[in-house]
């Protein structure tokens, strides 16, 4: 589904991806974790072209991903992504946020296209939100609401960059719980995450970066377990025993 | 105290004036929004010869003289042969000047949008136009209100140009009366109150309009 062959990237003189090797099939539910500035959502971020990558070979649903004569546009309808900050449309409703882009993109009928959005709000437990403004809304709410928007498109991958960053403790457990849901349900997921619980329990595979190299990939048990590289096991010293 | 008689007397003549004003500035108004986004997105959008293209039209038109840009479309383009009347090549200049300025208030509105928006856009699958024209320019109109009402007063006020080529706007009108009865001060204090009518409700309306988004946010 994704595939990673000797990727590098640069932004002027800082080389912030290195020999990239991953391969991602459909399906899998693959956590990359990492010290900040590993390259970790750089790493996401290049798999919908949001970061063009400097050499090498990327291929996203048997496309290549940075070939010219790829229709970016169209293999984005297929991969929804989840940021940070949410970035939910501050001027549309709820609705509205989730109905843009079936509609102008996949050209969806305004009705049906509504029609889906409520399923995947119930979906994400707050169908009662469908016309509220984002401000309106808790940082756990919001993100819920930017699942939904990406999940409306239908899409074979789901993309992650660090979900729950910037919520607040409380919320964090609600966006996991509709991540968890989603993975039972067989969608193909790249999480970018500190969430070491949601990790274990949730991951089929884990990958360790630093400093723009994927050092370990490994099972979530065996992982966490016994770590194979002293990077990896002081940075999990580190964020589990604090 | 003022002599009411004049604006009695050449009502109609101010009343003409008027409406030439009004007509002039919605047209220009319409048309300098248009061509002000479009060179906005010129300027911002990720294709080298636009940004150019975008560039060049703001720096040229805004460092030049109004009244030169109107003489443009007056003397400029009938000698190569295309014709408007002084009212259209008024109007048209106006435009092309206001839309300089409001093409640099739109750009830095769209600059002021945080990045994530373009970004959650793009990601779903939109292109950029429509990024920029469903997610992008509704935030970046909305910050730009303030600065927007200053350049929509300033366009009204400048429509006055359009009496140095006899536009058949308020200020053409006042010049005929002033000419006509040798009055001076009486008949454009009346010109003034009727640009007053225009920008003060103009400035009014921008500043509830801003109070209204500010609330809906």
């Amino acid at each position: 589904m994704i595939y990673f062959h000797q990727v590098n990237k640069h932004y002027g003189d800082f080389h912030v991806l290195k020999d990239i090797n991953l391969t991602i099939e459909q399906g899998e539910v693959v956590v990359i974790i990492g010290p900040s500035g590993s390259g970790k959502s750089t790493l996401v971020r290049c798999i919908n072209r949001l970061e063009t990558i400097t050499s090498g070979e990327l291929i996203v649903d048997g496309v290549k991903v940075n070939d010219k004569n790829t229709d970016i546009n169209k293999l984005r309808r297929n991969i929804g992504m989840v940021f940070q900050h949410f970035n939910l449309y501050p001027h549309k409703t709820v609705l509205q946020n989730i109905t843009l882009a079936p509609m102008k993109v996949l050209g969806v009928p305004e009705k049906e296209a509504k029609e889906t959005a409520m399923y995947y709000l119930e979906k994400v437990g707050i169908p009662d939100k469908a016309n509220a403004y984002p401000t309106a809304l808790s940082g756990g709410q919001q993100q819920r609401v930017a699942i939904a928007r990406g999940l409306a498109m239908k899409p074979k991958i789901m993309l992650f960059d660090e979900p729950t960053s910037a919520l607040d403790p409380e919320t964090i457990g609600e966006v996991l719980d509709v991540m968890k849901t989603l993975a039972r349900e067989g969608m193909t997921m790249v999480v970018v995450t500190h969430e070491m619980g949601f990790a274990r329990e949730v991951a089929d595979r884990i990958v360790f970066m630093d400093q723009g190299r994927i050092l370990e990939e490994a099972p979530p048990e065996q992982f966490f377990a016994n770590p194979r590289e002293e990077r990896a096991r002081l940075f999990l010293s580190r964020i589990l025993n604090h | 105290m003022l002599d009411y008689s004049i604006l009695i007397e050449h009502w109609d003549m101010y009343m003409q004036g008027f409406a030439n004003t009004l007509k002039a500035s919605v047209l220009a108004l319409i048309g300098s929004f248009a061509i002000g986004t479009v060179m906005a997105v010129f300027r911002i959008a990720p294709i080298r010869p636009l940004n150019w293209i975008g560039a060049a039209y703001v720096e040229f038109i805004r460092n030049i003289p109004l009244i030169l840009i109107v003489f443009v479309f007056f003397v400029g383009l009938p000698a190569i042969g295309i014709r408007f009347d002084s009212f259209t090549a008024g109007t048209l200049g106006l435009t092309v000047y206001t839309a300089a300025f409001i093409a640099e208030v739109i750009r830095a509105g769209i600059l002021a949008v945080p990045k994530g928006q373009m970004e959650a856009a793009r990601s779903s699958g939109l292109t950029y136009l429509q990024a920029m024209w469903y997610v992008i320019l509704p935030q970046a109109v909305k910050i730009v209100i303030p600065p927007m009402g200053n350049q929509f007063i300033n366009l009204v006020k400048n429509s006055s140009v359009l009496g140095v080529i006899a536009g058949l706007d308020l200020m053409y009108f006042g010049d005929l009366i002033s000419s006509e009865t040798f009055v001076t001060f009486d008949v454009y204090i009346f010109v003034a109150l009727f640009y007053l009518l225009l920008t003060i409700p103009l400035s009014l309306g921008v500043g509830a309009l801003e109070r209204r988004l500010a609330k809906s946010r």
